[in-house]
């Protein structure tokens, strides 16, 4: 038995690499410290196709992580998606008007919500709803789309 | 054919007097914590015994697991283009399952085992008895402190097993293999989530650290006082605590996700 | 029967079995207050169990043990742990912790139980060690003793609390003749000096016989006689006078129970 020294001195140590590794999880590997609670407010905005979002994607502004999606749920009478997000409070003069849609990192990447910042003076705050939004794009949509295009095309 | 219900129904009765007495055992220790927090010396010589003995052994396999989900991972994900989330999939792999699992299993043949061949000598040589006589109950100054001692260190060592495991995946992915540096950190960030993974993890270690410290402790105090029953109730802490842990593991996946 | 005034422990009607072998089937003893009491058998007679069920460490089935007029088997934890203040026992193997020195070792109960700063313990410690002779074997851990001085080591630990009683567990067990007489010498004196009971169990007639004050002779559950040794000595039972004299035969067999020797040694002629 090493003299009690020692024993406190490497217990100390024990416990100060543990904890010292915890942090390291919570922030290098989750970075937990960039959505601390209570710095942020929560928008929604209405889909009507929110194909591959998912709670805790991205919401970003520019390219730069703004926030989290929190929840999507169907509204039941207008059938549309409705995604709540928490935006960093950091971010707190972004404009009313600003439009969102569903974007894809890469052509297989992950699904996240981009803000395209409007021009009005008035700005987003905790509970707005953002009116201007751009569905996810489904492949099998978009062809469709091209394929009707088309044929309109041949009929004028 | 009554024998074969007498059989059946003594059985039933011995399984649950033994359950009921090791429930009691259990909530005695569980009891004893209160005082333990006057006699801090006691866990610190625990604490020196079971985690920072274990801290090595932890430690390097970690790194190594992580070196291996490094070098896995990047084969797999290369055929899909998506070597980028090579740091996710370690971190995940690491902080909700291998840390918490690995580390409980290996803490089981470091610590555990020993923690009952001490515990077995102790009976053996009539030491319990001896605290007993001496009016020193042996639940509480040699079961507890031991038990929140393996309560204390489990999370701890799951969290370093994690941590290293992480550079480790680093080291192999991004300096040996070529993933850029920003995507291995980059991804893990935004899709490991503090509460969901590495909470869960650490309460999956927490769970782990009280059952594998429990078979430990109560295999040493119940065996047979001899140098037999010693060996095959170390045996036992072993075997037991894999299984327990990878049964738990199931369980609090399921029950988490 | 002595008054039981001057009896510390009285044990009635006490029956105990372990699984299906009966260990004691309703045996009476009293422990003279300040006096050696030896009880003696042969091997695997339950002596030691008799230590546990006195110190609660085991609970018989039937019948009292009286400490101080309380009963022990019916004691709560709580209380029991304080009965267990005033008595010492004495392990054969000495069941000193070995995590910890000499020093540390007799240090313990009193670190347990009492609030004393440090040197006051040292001094107590000091004491006890000097009075067992291994003042200077403080700093020694455990495993660097013989068994005589762990055994000492253990008496100096057991009479640290000062109790009121003390039990031996086999005391002269494997000790060489030296040894034995140190510890003999060390009973003695101690039972006088510090007005303790002594509660002895053994099966080393000739060491017991002389600093006993009392002799208990148990075999097959029962009291085969008591009294004093030399009352045990002049025992006209066969089977006592078979026990104290260390005769091979007698009302207890040489032989295991077996069939008749010449039955045992046709049958193999006979088997092909």
């Amino acid at each position: 038995m090493p003299n009690s020294r020692i024993l406190e001195i490497s217990v100390g140590i024990f416990v100060a690499v543990g904890i010292a590794a915890l942090l390291v999880l919570a922030v290098n590997v989750s970075n937990v410290s960039g959505f601390s609670a209570g710095s942020q407010y929560t928008i929604t905005a209405n889909f009507d196709d929110v194909s591959g979002l998912k709670p805790r994607s991205a919401v970003s502004i520019a390219g730069v992580t703004v926030g989290r999606v929190t929840s999507i749920v169907v509204d039941p009478e207008t059938y549309e998606a409705v995604v709540a997000m928490t935006i960093d409070a950091r971010f707190n003069d972004v404009p009313v008007d600003s439009s969102v849609g569903i974007y894809t990192a890469g052509l297989l990447g992950e699904k996240y919500v981009g803000i395209e910042p409007g021009g009005a003076p008035d700005v987003l705050e905790e509970g707005s709803v953002i009116r201007l939004t751009q569905s996810s794009i489904v492949l099998e949509k978009l062809i469709s789309q091209f394929l009707f295009s088309q044929s309109d095309k041949k009929e004028e | 054919m009554f024998d074969w219900f007498a059989q059946l129904g003594r059985s039933a009765i011995d399984f649950f007097a033994r359950l009921g007495s090791e429930v009691l055992l259990f909530l005695q220790a569980i009891a004893a914590f209160k005082a333990l927090v006057f006699r801090p010396a006691l866990i610190i010589q625990q604490l020196f015994s079971i985690g920072v003995r274990s801290m090595l052994i932890i430690i390097v396999s970690g790194f190594f697991v992580g070196m291996v989900l490094g070098l896995q991972g990047y084969n797999t994900l290369i055929d899909f283009g998506a070597e980028e989330s090579l740091g996710v999939m370690v971190a995940l792999s690491l902080v909700r399952e291998l840390g918490p699992v690995v580390t409980a299993l290996l803490y089981a043949g470091r610590a555990g085992s020993a923690l009952t061949a001490e515990i077995g000598l102790m009976k053996a040589t009539e030491q319990l008895s001896g605290l007993e006589m001496m009016a020193v109950n042996p639940v509480e100054r040699i079961l507890a402190p031991r038990l929140l001692a393996g309560i204390i260190s489990m999370p701890l060592l799951a969290a370093m097993f994690s941590a290293v495991g992480v550079f480790g995946g680093y080291l192999v992915g991004v300096d040996m293999l070529g993933v850029d540096t920003g995507a291995y950190w980059s991804q893990m960030q935004a899709r490991v989530d503090f509460e969901q993974d590495i909470i869960q993890g650490v309460i999956k270690s927490v769970v782990f650290g009280v059952v594998t410290t429990w078979i430990a402790v109560y295999e040493g105090y119940t065996c047979l006082p001899t140098s037999e029953g010693v060996s095959r109730s170390t045996t036992r802490t072993v075997v037991y605590s894999a299984l327990a842990v990878l049964g738990l593991d199931f369980l609090l996946t399921a029950l988490m996700l | 029967m002595p008054s039981t005034d001057n009896n510390l422990v009285r044990i009635r009607d006490l029956h105990f079995s372990r699984g299906h072998s009966k260990i004691f089937n309703g045996i009476d003893i009293d422990i003279p207050k300040g006096k050696i009491t030896a009880i003696m058998g042969p091997s695997g007679t339950g002596k030691t169990t008799l230590l546990k069920l006195i110190g609660g460490q085991l609970k018989p089935q039937q019948g009292t043990i009286l400490f101080h007029g309380e009963n022990i088997p019916a004691m709560k934890t709580k209380k029991l742990y304080e009965v267990r203040k005033k008595m010492g026992m004495l392990f054969q193997s000495g069941a000193l912790l070995t995590d910890m020195s000499v020093f540390d070792n007799i240090a313990f109960p009193l670190r347990e139980h009492t609030e004393l700063p440090e040197v006051m313990i040292r001094d107590l410690v000091l004491m006890k060690l000097q009075a067992v002779g291994l003042r200077g074997a403080r700093d020694l851990n455990p495993s660097q003793l013989s068994g005589g001085m762990a055994r000492r080591v253990a008496f100096a630990r057991a009479i640290a609390l000062d109790p009121e009683m003390i039990m031996f567990d086999e005391p002269f067990t494997g000790q060489d003749p030296i040894s034995m007489g140190v510890l003999v010498q060390l009973i003695r004196s101690m039972n006088e000096a510090l007005e303790l009971t002594s509660v002895m169990v053994s099966h080393d007639i000739e060491e017991t016989m002389a600093i006993a004050d009392k002799v208990y002779i148990i075999s097959q559950g029962k009291i085969m006689g008591y009294g004093s040794p030399e009352e045990m000595n002049q025992s006209d039972s066969p089977w006592i006078s078979q026990f104290v004299h260390g005769e091979a035969d007698g009302p207890v067999h040489f032989h295991y129970q077996a069939r008749s020797y010449s039955d045992d040694i046709f049958a193999g002629e006979n088997r092909d």
